[in-house]
């Protein structure tokens, strides 16, 4: 499919919550001291989230959506769809999106499902509900995007560990006439493998093989029930396809990267992003960074990035974004919104 | 085409620690001690940027000198 347009939807508000917890990059053993400070220069990333054992995506979602519910003033009653988008749910069976309907009060008659995406989630959850909200003149959305990615990671893998953070993220959508998103999405899975946890699907059960830490490069031990990250070629992939992605969706809809207030990226990489912001000929200030405080949250850092950098923004005046999301699968997208001084929910920490 | 001379200068150029002059066709640029995940990230994101070609995992593990990553991304 190539770009494509989805009338009468807009955002009206938007809540995030992280775990209180913090690790910090320049106290973590696993990387030797000058590796610490090149990481945290070259990566962008110091500070990371890390929810306790115990808490997971869907903890963190539902304090988001009860924040948002409660700043938005809408009745759960109200709700058409509820769409939870993480590859941390609560279990293998049933859908987590169940319980959280159930959790948040939402109605029986309520159009609820899970997606199982990661980094390219947000965008891809966009237009999945503004797809289904476009038939429903009245009514109203939300959106859980969220991920702890730090439980599906090897504490002694240096390629992970340094990365990955935790967020849970809120968004309400309402079926507005005269507005639209645009949206390009595209997958290639022929490099699925380039993130993944191999065993504990239907693939490769889990078994006792699965639980023995093998030792795959020098500071890099996982365990199949581990993700595993290809950094090199999920850093080529950005290169190759998120600045391309970006340029065919504002071609192909007319609008002028001069109009654009901000563009905000996934929060993967601060080189990568700082090329890709070069590709498309960007200016410094129209691309925010969660990266040095917040880390890689997944599907939640485009919504992070949003509350936590223009939030302010957001609240007082319209503005013209482009989201970008991309990484497992290999999933990527870009959307094209407008807001009009949408709710935006002090940042919870849990 | 890239011209060997220049691409040893930027190559150099990604190294903080590094001397520029210890940098010759003939280093084997594995070894170097400031070597690592992210000096080849950079190293990917300056050819990329500079020289608009892609230099993969697989590049970098088949040449050992600087020279033979020369030859390796003038193929790509």
């Amino acid at each position: 499919m190539a770009v494509f347009t989805v009338p009468n939807v807009s955002i009206k508000g938007l809540a995030v919550c992280v775990p209180s917890q913090i690790e910090d990059n320049k106290q973590l053993d696993l990387l030797a001291e000058n590796e610490r400070d090149l990481f945290i220069k070259t990566v962008g990333i110091r500070y990371r989230r890390v929810a306790p054992k115990g808490t997971i995506a869907s903890d963190l979602c539902q304090k988001a959506a009860e924040k948002l519910l409660a700043d938005l003033q809408w009745n759960p009653a109200d709700i058409s769809i509820l769409v939870f988008i993480t590859q941390t749910p609560d279990y293998i069976i049933p859908n987590t999106s169940s319980l959280l309907q159930h959790k948040l009060g939402l109605p029986k008659n309520c159009l609820v499902f899970d997606v199982n995406l990661g980094c390219s989630g947000y965008v891809y959850g966009l237009s999945i509900i503004s797809g289904l909200l476009q038939n429903m003149p009245g009514g109203k959305a939300l959106l859980l995007v969220g991920d702890v990615s730090t439980a599906t990671i090897s504490k002694q893998d240096k390629s992970t560990t340094p990365l990955f953070s935790d967020a849970g993220s809120a968004t309400g959508l309402e079926y507005t006439t005269g507005q639209k998103m645009h949206f390009n999405l595209q997958t290639d899975g022929k490099e699925y493998d380039d993130i993944i946890v191999p065993d504990g699907g239907f693939r490769n059960r889990v078994s006792e093989q699965s639980f023995e830490m093998v030792e795959h490069e020098k500071g890099i031990n996982r365990t199949a029930l581990d993700m595993k990250l290809d950094g090199l070629r999920i850093f080529n992939f950005a290169l190759r396809e998120v600045a391309p992605n970006i340029n065919e969706l504002l071609s192909a809809t007319n609008i002028d990267k001069e109009n654009v207030d901000y563009f905000v990226f996934h929060q993967a990489n601060l080189l990568m992003l700082e090329s890709v912001r070069k590709k498309l000929q960007l200016t410094t200030d129209k691309v925010p960074y969660t990266l040095y405080n917040y880390g890689n949250t997944s599907s939640a850092t485009i919504p992070l990035t949003m509350l936590v950098q223009l939030g302010q923004k957001l609240q007082s005046e319209p503005q013209k974004l482009v989201l970008s999301g991309f990484g497992v699968g290999l999933s990527w997208g870009s959307a094209y919104i407008e807001t009009d001084k949408i709710v935006c929910s002090q940042l919870i920490e849990l | 085409m890239m011209q060997l001379e220049e691409f040893i200068k930027k190559f150099a150029e990604c190294f903080n620690q590094t001397d520029a002059a210890s940098i010759t066709p003939e280093t084997e640029f594995r070894k170097l001690d400031e070597w690592g995940s992210m000096m080849a990230l950079i190293v990917i994101a300056m050819v990329d940027a500079d020289y608009n070609k892609t230099v993969t995992s697989e590049d970098l593990k088949s040449a050992n000198t600087v020279a033979q990553l020369f030859d390796v991304i003038n193929r790509n």
